[in-house]
């Protein structure tokens, strides 16, 4: 029924040798994107979610790195391809965005030139003035106004948004399979975020884009993903459809999650739910659960790291790592907040 | 708001010059930067300004606090002038106005211990010294929610959330009366942002603060504040009470910023968007 | 650019006035300088020191005599007391030996230094980079007196592979001009070597890790392009500037060492000379002429700077 992975990535883990030991920066993590399907992977800073994406598009290779585990694209396994083999899928294949687009391009070259560049890159016998032609075209295609007129300028001639759409477009040039956003729209304004997003989904719609979008933001995720993984100090805690980490999570993490997300089309509650405590050191992780030194509802068997497994009968996709009982866990959010607690329209 | 205003705005202005020419420098234009806001603030009350980046709130703070020098207008505390006061002027009354800033490490120097970061402020008013001094500070401390033994650490044996919270023991040393938090909780991570609002909220129950909460988060802005002001532009374009503006917003920027805001459940963002597409 | 210029030109000429004035004031205020004593002699009568002042203006007001002195300057009119012979014909006779000398090691350190530097970044933290580091240390911390008397003694007195001293004009003999001016080349370039491909080598290592070179990366660039279009070109806009300043400084005055332990017979030779006689005329005219260069070669640097870095350039219209 559902169109084969795009990408498959299965068991992946990565670990850099530090001063303080080995830090484990992302644990098990297995999940596909199929195309067209926009994959959320949630979390706060130092969860893995950005060291996930990365390692996919094999930025994060270096000395002190061990990478483990499979991202199968297109028949190619990303982790054991060469850096030669890799470089060719890179900004072809699998294209990436930023979070800052202030940042994100280099400073010192005109727009135009720097999508022609990556153009070029992969395309043999690509004029200069073929790239910029098509750097125009793509300008046009994200929504950025006298395109002609503006492909000739500097990064920092245009406003963040702007920025941020001529980074969606040098993503674009070579009309990849699978885009990586990792916060694209952290850095901007929420009415320039709206745009963007709006865009994304575009893209997604009318080219069959398959999307991984990094985010600590649940209310983006709400707005365009399909499906999503909830990630804490790198592991995946639970994953599953939109609807199904929204309108019934499993995860004690996620609930506090969704909790904590102040909602302007809902009466203010008196206190903000908040989780307390901090999340671990990677160096120093709590054993068993990670979540467990932060969770209220801890109890003896939390000591062991429960597996990620579905633990719902009729949502086989829908997987947590959560010791207690799908009925202890209704009857916990109930109490916890009200979360989770409207039923999806049928 | 029967009681008189702890903080009262009148059509403060604050314009950056643009200077240009050849050999000696001529003002060619201003950067409008904050023009012309009017606000009050009662006493234990908080008023949110919300606003985009560059519509000119952080401007708004300092000049407030007469850390820039305003334009014009005038800026009343407890009924008393402080527009274009002078440093020493200001002085006595830095103590009943604290600042706490959006980026906790940056704020912090990294080369004195937390006891005295927090500390300093006390010491340099004249405020307690010696034992007294140190007892206050763990006082503080652990009314942020930091432990006492953090007294020797330094700021880079944080992490955000309790950086966080020493930037406010430290606002707080000197017992202020108005706060003005300049986005305190957007570099944290969400899960930190709840306990750091709560925090606030805590302290102005048992502190009788009063905050002028400045965020470009608009939800946060109204889960802590009494009123919100909606700054565009250098100017105040609505303003009413927090549930007033949030859910019956008039102008029509404020409306447009409501609507950018996602809406973290499924279902209503998927009826707002198709309610967008069949209505465009 | 009009702007800029006019600017630029209205700086040269206050730092030049302000620098001039300096000089002209300690030369004055320094004792033992009285210039009709010096010219007069040894066993000289107060009549004749006295017709001296008069006839040289040292009589007049201090005021007065600067002001004179700066119009001989620029009409080519200053000369030295003894010999009486032109100061700016002096200048320019002896600015083909600095010149070549400064331009020459100004190659050689900025070629250098930055390869150097360059291989340095590449290869960090490995056996080459901690190589390269330590004779960049030995560089920069070996005085220059140091270095010249032993490359002397070894390559020119012991194995006679270079010839000792003297500067060969390039119109003249250009092998010779090439063979004389080789060691002091060397000598005057190696501490910058070292320093420049200290600074390239930080400066690399920092821009590696600017998001936009991971964006250069994610476009499936090859790792030289990515290191010489994206890294390199980066790290070389503060480069820029240090080398403004040290080529500048190094026309200007810094190859006086140099000079001095070579006998090339340029413009620092000249300005020794004239501070051991007490000369006011040259030291002034070496005064101006340096600060000119100074002044004038920073005025290129900001140019060069606006050319290498586009966010400068709108640094006129930009409001933020």
């Amino acid at each position: 029924m559902s169109p084969a992975p795009l990408l498959s990535v299965k068991g992946l883990r990565v670990g850099f040798s530090t001063e303080g030991g080995l830090l484990q920066a992302v644990d098990d993590v297995s999940f596909e994107v199929r195309p067209g399907e926009v994959v959320a992977i949630v979390g706060e800073s130092g969860s893995g979610k950005s060291v996930t994406a990365q390692t996919i598009m094999g930025l994060t290779r270096s000395k002190n790195a061990r990478i483990e585990g499979t991202a199968e694209f297109e028949g190619m396994d990303l982790i054991e391809a060469s850096d030669a083999e890799l470089r060719r899928l890179r900004g072809d294949r699998v294209a990436m965005v930023f979070q800052d687009p202030m940042t994100s391009f280099n400073p010192v070259y005109r727009l135009g030139a720097q999508i022609g560049e990556a153009i070029r890159a992969h395309r043999d016998g690509v004029s200069k003035s073929e790239a910029r032609a098509r750097a125009v075209e793509l300008f046009e295609a994200v929504g950025i106004p006298n395109a002609e007129g503006r492909v000739d300028d500097y990064p920092h001639e245009f406003s963040g948004g702007m920025r941020q759409r001529a980074m969606i477009a040098m993503a674009l040039a070579l009309e990849p399979d699978l885009l990586i956003a990792d916060e694209p729209t952290t850095a901007l304004d929420v009415t320039i975020q709206a745009q963007i997003l709006e865009l994304l989904r575009e893209l997604n719609r009318k080219r069959n884009l398959a999307t991984i979008l990094i985010t600590h933001d649940l209310g983006v995720v709400a707005e365009i993903a399909d499906r999503v993984l909830v990630m804490y100090a790198g592991r995946v805690v639970e994953q599953g459809t939109l609807d199904q980490i929204f309108f019934d999570p499993q995860h004690p993490y996620t609930w506090g999650l969704l909790g904590s997300l102040t909602r302007l089309d809902k009466p203010r509650p008196v206190r903000l739910p908040q989780i307390s405590g901090a999340p671990p050191s990677l160096l120093a992780l709590p054993e068993g659960c990670s979540f467990r030194p932060r969770c209220p509802h801890e109890f003896g068997p939390c000591i062991d790291l429960p597996p990620l497994q579905a633990r719902l009968r009729d949502e086989p996709g829908h997987c947590d790592r959560c010791w207690l009982s799908p009925e202890a866990k209704k009857e916990k959010r109930q109490v916890a907040g009200q979360i989770g607690l409207e039923a999806p329209t049928p | 708001m029967s009681a008189e205003p702890l903080l009262e705005v009148t059509d403060l202005v604050k314009h950056f010059p643009i200077k240009r020419g050849i050999l000696v420098d001529r003002v060619v234009d201003q950067v409008r930067a904050v023009d012309g806001i009017s606000f009050s603030v009662a006493p234990g009350q908080t008023l949110g300004l919300v606003g985009e980046s560059g519509s000119g709130k952080s401007t708004a703070c300092r000049a407030i606090l007469n850390l820039i020098k305003p334009t014009s207008g005038s800026v009343r505390f407890e009924g008393e002038e402080i527009a274009g006061l002078g440093r020493r002027q200001m002085r006595p009354l830095r103590r009943q106005m604290q600042m706490i800033f959006q980026d906790p490490y940056a704020s912090l120097n990294p080369r004195k211990r937390i006891g005295q970061i927090v500390g300093d402020p006390l010491r340099r008013q004249g405020v307690a010294s010696g034992g007294e001094l140190k007892r206050r500070v763990q006082e503080l401390l652990d009314r942020v929610g930091l432990a006492p033994e953090h007294y020797n650490r330094f700021p880079h044996e944080f992490s955000g959330g309790q950086r966080q919270r020493i930037g406010i023991a430290r606002a707080l040393a000197l017992q202020p009366k108005l706060v003005i938090a300049d986005e305190p909780v957007s570099a944290l991570d969400v899960s930190i942002q709840a306990q750091i609002v709560n925090l606030l909220d805590d302290l102005q129950d048992e502190f009788g603060l009063t905050y002028v909460f400045v965020a470009h988060d608009i939800g946060v802005v109204r889960h802590i504040s009494d009123r919100i002001a909606v700054m565009h532009d250098g100017k105040i374009v609505e303003e009413g009470t927090a549930d007033q503006v949030c859910e019956h917003p008039t102008d029509a920027y404020t409306k447009k910023l409501l609507a950018a805001v996602p809406i973290a459940d499924p279902r209503e963002s998927r009826a707002r968007r198709e309610g967008a597409t069949s209505a465009g | 650019m009009a702007r800029f210029v006019i600017r630029r030109l209205a700086g040269m000429i206050a730092v030049l006035f302000a620098v001039s004035v300096i000089v002209f004031v300690i030369f004055n205020v320094v004792p033992n300088t009285n210039p009709a004593q010096l010219l007069a002699g040894k066993n000289s009568t107060p009549v004749l020191v006295k017709s001296i002042e008069e006839e040289w203006g040292f009589d007049n007001s201090l005021p007065e005599q600067y002001l004179t002195m700066m119009k001989k300057i620029f009409t080519g009119e200053l000369t030295s007391y003894k010999p009486r012979i032109s100061v700016d014909e002096q200048i320019i006779e002896r600015i083909p030996a600095t010149f070549s000398l400064s331009i020459g090691a100004a190659i050689i350190w900025l070629f250098f230094g930055l390869l150097l530097g360059y291989l340095s970044a590449l290869r960090a933290g490995g056996w080459l980079d901690r190589f390269l580091t330590g004779f960049a240390i030995a560089g920069i911390s070996i005085p220059v007196f140091l270095i010249a008397p032993v490359l002397l003694y070894f390559l020119t007195y012991k194995l006679e592979i270079f010839p000792n001293a003297q500067y060969v004009p390039l119109t003249e003999n250009p092998s010779e001009w090439l063979s004389h001016l080789i060691l002091p080349w060397v000598t005057l370039a190696i501490l910058s070597i070292g320093f420049y491909s200290r600074v390239l080598r930080s400066n690399m290592l920092d821009v590696m890790n600017e998001d936009y070179v991971r964006t250069a990366r994610a476009k499936g660039l090859s790792e030289r392009r990515v290191m010489s279009r994206h890294v390199l070109r980066n790290s070389l806009v503060p480069i820029v500037t240090l080398f403004g300043l040290d080529f500048g400084a190094t026309i200007a005055g810094t190859a006086i060492i140099t000079e001095y332990l070579y006998s090339l017979n340029g413009i620092g030779l000249y300005a020794i000379e004239a501070v051991q006689k007490f000369e006011l005329p040259p030291v002034m005219g070496v005064t101006i002429y340096g600060a000119f260069f100074v002044v004038f070669v920073n005025a290129l640097v900001d140019i060069a700077y606006a050319y290498l870095d586009p966010r400068v350039r709108l640094g006129e219209s930009g409001a933020s």
